[in-house]
């Protein structure tokens, strides 16, 4: 079994601006923010981030790197609308491309199972279409019991060159496990990305990988993963149970900063321009309480 | 009474007859009302602790360590997929919902530049198509039920005839319940109707407080209050009385 394992500095050597990256988990959950933050030490530009959304979106456009995002939904779970998302669209600082939630899954399965489109009948009578004119129908071949031949939205296939997911435990060789309580769709992330970087809490030999939870959450296997990076607390300041819970005090600082441009200079300087992983976690773990 | 829970039993109410449905109400006075149902004259549906399982017993709202007698397993991808079988009826808020009952949560203004973004178009596209929505609207003003709402995200029944058949066989908009009412479509052009009005308030007021023209019947349902036992339900489902300051007292 190939050894996966890379550093941060290889998985950034990897990437280059313009690229189209798709992030795993859920909002403000089980996202990959070592590797986002990693983006944004590196200054990579001109991104499009495809996800159901959370602070990979509001951090990357505050910092001015992302052009484009594609989503289902940006929200922070507890705060339901992502802050530095809403006030990039209410200053057009970035384009969107917006879909109905089950939508978006079938887009990400679509470039999963390597289908030009999946069809469905949401977004027929909603503005979905109207706000994605490249959005086309597809009549069904088959007619009904009436004879009728429906017309459905076929949601095209996600175009992503990277995916980047988080997991609580892998190998060595990119077996990837969630010992949580959802895997939301990182599995169709991995397999819909041309190449795809796991940042995982904690690595583990292959035959432990059943030591914390059963064959069910062993859901990425390797083939679809080409570099392991541990990290822990790799998911901060969202959740990652049942390694830990959201840190909602800095997820609260960090919405504030959208309001306050000065705030946002402080919390950039502290948090984003550091060294590494390891000196963003020691800036989290010395700040004083309502800082 | 109070407000609040006359609310709750009404939106309760749209769930009686459901059965082997996911019942799927979103906000505070939805989940309360939901697992009232649940508790009472709906037992077979089934519901989420909000996180990822179909819990069988009565859960506090908000309160993440209370014991689950978990039944069934339901990640994010399961309730999409349940949602494109038609067993499920969700209710969702609405910031603006009009006549025919488009619904926005998306954004005020245009999409392209808001002048405020909202949630967003969330499931209400792939929900109002597939199975039955009913919405909850806490604060019922000009502002939220309004002549054209500026974005559509779960479509109403105007948008549903233009698409027409087959496309539009599973959408069942149901019920809008607000702070002063309950509304259905059963109207011949589907028009919003007051279904029932709320004890305690007047026509006039539901009149004033809307930005189009509804639909009064001649003559009115009052809406239901909450029994005794209910309303012990609803304080063991809701202990920290996270309702009322949801739904203001007249």
């Amino acid at each position: 079994m190939a050894d996966k394992v890379i550093t941060e500095e290889d998985f950034i050597a990897g990437l280059k601006s313009g690229m189209t990256i798709g992030v795993g988990g859920w909002g403000s959950r089980r996202k990959p923010m070592s590797l986002i933050m990693a983006i944004i030490r590196a200054g990579i530009q001109d991104l499009t981030i495809v996800s159901y959304g959370g602070p990979e979106i509001g951090l990357l456009s505050a910092t001015g790197q992302l052009k484009k995002a594609i989503y289902g939904f940006v929200s922070l779970d507890s705060i339901p609308l992502e802050p530095h998302f809403r006030l990039a669209r209410q200053t057009g600082k970035i384009e969107a491309t917006e879909f109905d939630e089950g939508a978006f899954y079938l887009g990400l399965m679509a470039a999963a199972h390597r289908v030009p489109f999946y069809p469905t009948r949401a977004g027929l009578g909603s503005d979905m279409l109207e706000m994605n004119p490249e959005l086309k129908l597809v009549e069904s071949p088959y007619p009904d019991d009436s004879g009728e031949h429906e017309e459905l939205v076929a949601i095209p296939a996600f175009d992503i060159d990277v995916s980047l997911i988080h997991m609580n435990r892998a190998d060595q060789g990119g077996n990837g496990q969630f010992l949580g309580p959802d895997l939301f769709f990182d599995d169709l992330f991995a397999m819909a990305a041309k190449k795809t970087y796991m940042s995982c809490e904690k690595i583990v030999a292959t035959e432990n990988l059943l030591d914390e939870g059963s064959v069910h959450t062993l859901r990425i296997p390797r083939i679809f993963v080409n570099g392991v990076i541990e990290a822990p607390r790799g998911a901060h300041f969202t959740e990652c149970p049942p390694d830990y819970e959201r840190d909602e005090d800095f997820q609260k600082l960090y919405a504030a900063t959208a309001k306050d441009p000065d705030l946002w200079e402080s919390f950039k300087s502290r948090y984003l321009e550091v060294d590494s992983h390891q000196e963003y976690l020691r800036m989290v773990d010395s700040r004083e309480d309502g800082t | 009474m109070r407000r609040s829970d006359i609310c709750i039993a009404a939106i309760a109410e749209c769930f009686r007859g459901e059965s082997d449905i996911l019942c799927n109400p979103i906000g505070i006075s939805p989940i309360i009302g939901g697992r009232l149902a649940k508790a009472t004259f709906a037992p077979d549906v089934v519901m989420t602790d909000a996180v990822s399982v179909l819990a069988a017993n009565t859960l506090p709202i908000g309160n993440q360590d209370a014991p689950r007698v978990i039944e069934s397993y339901a990640p994010y991808r399961t309730i999409f997929d349940i949602l494109w079988s038609g067993r499920r009826h969700v209710m969702m808020g609405a910031t603006q919902i009009d006549q025919y009952g488009n619904q926005n949560i998306a954004a005020i203004g245009s999409f392209q530049r808001p002048k405020a973004q909202l949630l967003g178009l969330r499931g209400a596209p792939g929900n109002l198509i597939n199975h039955r929505t009913s919405y909850w609207v806490p604060n019922h003003t000009k502002r939220s039920f309004v002549s054209n709402v500026d974005v559509v995200s779960g479509p109403g029944y105007d948008r549903m005839g233009e698409i027409g058949r087959p496309s539009n066989r599973y959408h069942d908009l149901y019920r809008v319940v607000s702070n002063l009412g309950v509304f259905d479509f059963d109207t011949p052009d589907n028009r919003m109707r007051l279904r029932s009005i709320h004890p305690g308030v007047e026509v006039s007021e539901i009149i004033e407080n809307t930005d189009f023209e509804i639909v009064i019947p001649e003559n009115l349902e009052l809406s239901r209050l909450p029994s005794e036992a209910e309303l012990e339900i609803i304080n063991v489902i809701d202990p920290t009385e996270l309702r009322y300051s949801e739904v203001q007292d007249a």
